[in-house]
């Protein structure tokens, strides 16, 4: 078993008088689909955004490939090669596929004239790697693609920069049968080829279709790390309801009231 | 993490089953299924200007003379030009209504330092400062609105009052008649001098000879990196298309007085911006920014710095603008900038087909909104009727204008264009 790529040591997040995260630990490996759950408020969003540099932790460890890393931004998390593809996508409905996958890092010639065929070309090659054959064409403006083909086009500009961490949230949320199907091809297709994947989802069947691994949060709290192929849709419930709790006084035994 | 296993000859399509057009009249099908799509591109102002033409041609002989068309190059040459700013505001859904007295300060400032002996600058010097201020005016505004937050409608319309102000204060202050002649020979000649016959014809055929180096340079990069072009009959059609209308317009201009010397400023401008507009990768973001600024913001994209740059962008236009203006009328007045200016230069960015709402536009759209402006300005000039007249005229225009375009929308939201 490979070492994790991305790992979070006793990480905690407040905001104001709201304890977010406390002491959570987390960590991915290269090849690996780890899922993230837990219920609404749990922490999922506040890790991944502390992950993505878009706010730094109160206190806590980072380590990427083995070494403490700060990241003090999202340029640092991009830089790692961790990219977070967010639930709304961020796409620009205006912009067509290329000039979204290239967003922000425009290639250049001569200094300052952007380089289209270039990007065309890579923005190409990248959606044929991972067998997105929806769209009609990369110029197509993203305002008339499906919702699974804009998920597919956001996942393809996350692993387009040599990315090693690829985090989604929620990829599936707003998707139908066929287009999730799409979807969770794409992610098993991102650890064949040696990324690590975190996904955010609350459709345990999407999870137990593509996770290998299962870290469940509650109140902030990291609750449970399981192996998904040894545990339950139900055990995951359970964790994710009542979980035990190592940081709550009272509650560092498995509860029956919660 | 790009897959190495294509050659670039055999990039596979995209699509299972989409295929790119690849014949002219295959590129033709596409085009027609677009347009019927609702996407009409500049098919609709293109016919709303055939229009205009043959209503105000069959009202008076004189509409479709060649000293006319020369006029109306000379009224189109400022409304164009500030509308080049108002493009690049609109693109990012902001709106900026001081634009046209930004538009007056430039030339006041310039007249009032070119006057003789007093300072008597020279006027490379006076138009740099006038450029200077419109900008810096400009850069104020966005700073105003990116740091507070405050919408650049009040903003704007605060400054729209403040500069208002200023111009009367200017005038008031340092002419007692309400008016300031421009004496200087150079400045005159912007919006008054016409080119010679052989210089129109080199300035309108390298224009040409431009685009068409450019596609053609293009043309070849996507064929040498085995990327789909559009049929070379397609793109041998276009740049013909092109160079009969420049052609046309040229030999006409000729036959009166010639090119206005003001469409080499226009002309140097519209390639400028409509460069950086669509080839840099400053364009590209201030239409993502237009599109959707969080987007544009998690892609590392400064939207502060990009937006502030667009509000300079539209002051120094209008500086420009206001130049061309005092230079055509040889003087700056205490009514500079005001009466339908603003209207005029927002209502052509936005008949060219620059959209409100941000985020979709090209810059050659403030050409084609100015033409259709002054085309209908100079037939109703022809015509005598009274300026109350003119403004129903214009504001059914512009309403026209924005109807076909919410309906093309519309079109294309139902068949999944956009």
């Amino acid at each position: 078993m490979a070492d994790p790529i991305l790992e979070c040591r006793g990480v905690s997040k407040h905001f104001g008088a709201v304890q977010a995260l406390y002491k959570v630990d987390f960590e991915v490996r290269p090849g690996e689909v780890m899922a993230l759950v837990g219920d609404n408020g749990a922490g999922k969003s506040t890790l991944i955004k502390g992950i993505a540099g878009i706010y730094p932790f109160d206190e806590g460890q980072i380590l990427f490939e083995g070494k403490p890393v700060k990241i003090h931004g999202p340029k640092d998390s991009s830089d790692l090669g961790i990219e977070v593809v967010y639930q709304d996508l961020a796409l620009a409905d205006n912009l067509d596929v290329v000039a979204n996958m290239f967003l922000g890092r425009e290639k250049v010639q001569n200094g300052f004239v952007i380089d289209e065929a270039n990007m065309e070309r890579t923005a190409r090659e990248t959606l044929t790697g991972l067998s997105v054959t929806t769209l009609q064409s990369v110029r197509q403006v993203v305002a008339g693609l499906s919702g699974g083909q804009r998920q597919s086009v956001a996942v393809a500009k996350a692993v387009m920069w040599n990315s090693k961490v690829v985090i989604l949230d929620e990829p599936t949320a707003a998707l139908g049968v066929a287009q999730t199907r799409q979807v969770l091809d794409l992610v098993k297709r991102l650890a064949d080829q040696d990324l690590a994947v975190v996904i955010i989802s609350h459709n345990l069947h999407d999870i137990f279709e593509v996770a290998d691994r299962i870290t469940s949060l509650r109140l902030g709290q990291t609750v449970d790390l399981f192996q998904t192929s040894e545990v339950t849709q139900q055990d995951v419930v359970h964790s994710i309801t009542a979980g035990r709790m190592k940081y709550v006084p009272g509650m560092e035994q498995e509860e029956e009231t919660a | 993490m790009t897959s190495e296993t294509q050659t670039p000859d055999e990039l596979p399509p995209i699509s299972r089953e989409h295929k790119e057009p690849t014949t002219v009249a295959e590129f033709f099908q596409a085009w027609w299924v677009r347009v019927q799509a609702g996407d009409l591109g500049f098919l609709p102002i293109i016919i709303g200007l055939v229009v205009i033409v043959i209503i105000f041609g069959s009202l008076d002989s004189r509409y479709l003379t060649e000293r006319n068309f020369t006029n109306l190059l000379l009224q189109m040459a400022s409304f164009a030009t500030i509308g080049i700013g108002v493009v690049f505001v609109l693109l990012l859904a902001e709106i900026d209504l001081a634009i046209a007295f930004n538009s007056a300060v430039g030339g006041v400032v310039m007249t009032l330092l070119l006057r003789p002996e007093d300072p008597g600058w020279p006027w490379p010097l006076a138009i740099a400062v006038a450029l200077t201020v419109t900008t810096a005016i400009g850069f104020v505004m966005g700073v105003i609105i990116t740091k507070t937050g405050v919408p650049s409608f009040v903003v704007s319309l605060a400054f729209n009052l403040g500069l208002n102000g200023v111009v009367l204060i200017l005038m008031t202050e340092f002419s007692g008649s309400g008016t300031i002649r421009i004496a200087d020979e150079t400045v005159r000649d912007i919006s008054n001098a016409f080119l010679p016959d052989l210089w129109g014809w080199l300035l309108g055929i390298g224009g040409v000879a431009v685009v068409a180096g450019t596609e053609l340079l293009k043309y070849r990069t996507r064929q040498q990196r085995g990327l789909p072009n559009k049929p070379m009959g397609i793109l041998a059609m276009q740049l013909g298309g092109l160079a009969v209308v420049v052609i046309a317009a040229v030999w006409y201009a000729n036959l009166d007085r010639g090119v206005p010397f003001v469409m080499v400023v226009l002309g140097f401008f519209l390639v400028m911006w409509s460069f950086i507009a669509g080839r840099t990768r400053f364009g590209r973001h201030v239409y993502a920014v237009g599109g959707n600024p969080e987007a544009a913001r998690r892609a590392g994209i400064s939207v502060d710095r990009v937006k502030i740059s667009v509000f300079m962008i539209g002051g120094f236009m209008a500086g420009v603008g206001g130049i061309v203006i005092a230079s055509r009328l040889q003087s700056v007045a205490t009514n500079s900038g005001g009466g339908p200016l603003l209207l005029n230069v927002i209502a052509a960015a936005v008949i060219g087909g620059t959209s409100l709402f941000g985020g979709s536009g090209k810059v050659v759209s403030a050409l084609l909104g100015a033409l259709v402006i002054a085309a209908v300005e100079n037939g109703m000039g022809l015509q005598n009727v009274n300026s109350g007249v003119k403004f129903v005229v214009t504001g059914l225009v512009l309403l026209a204008a924005v109807l076909a375009d919410a309906f093309a929308k519309r079109r294309q939201t139902a068949s999944g264009i956009r």
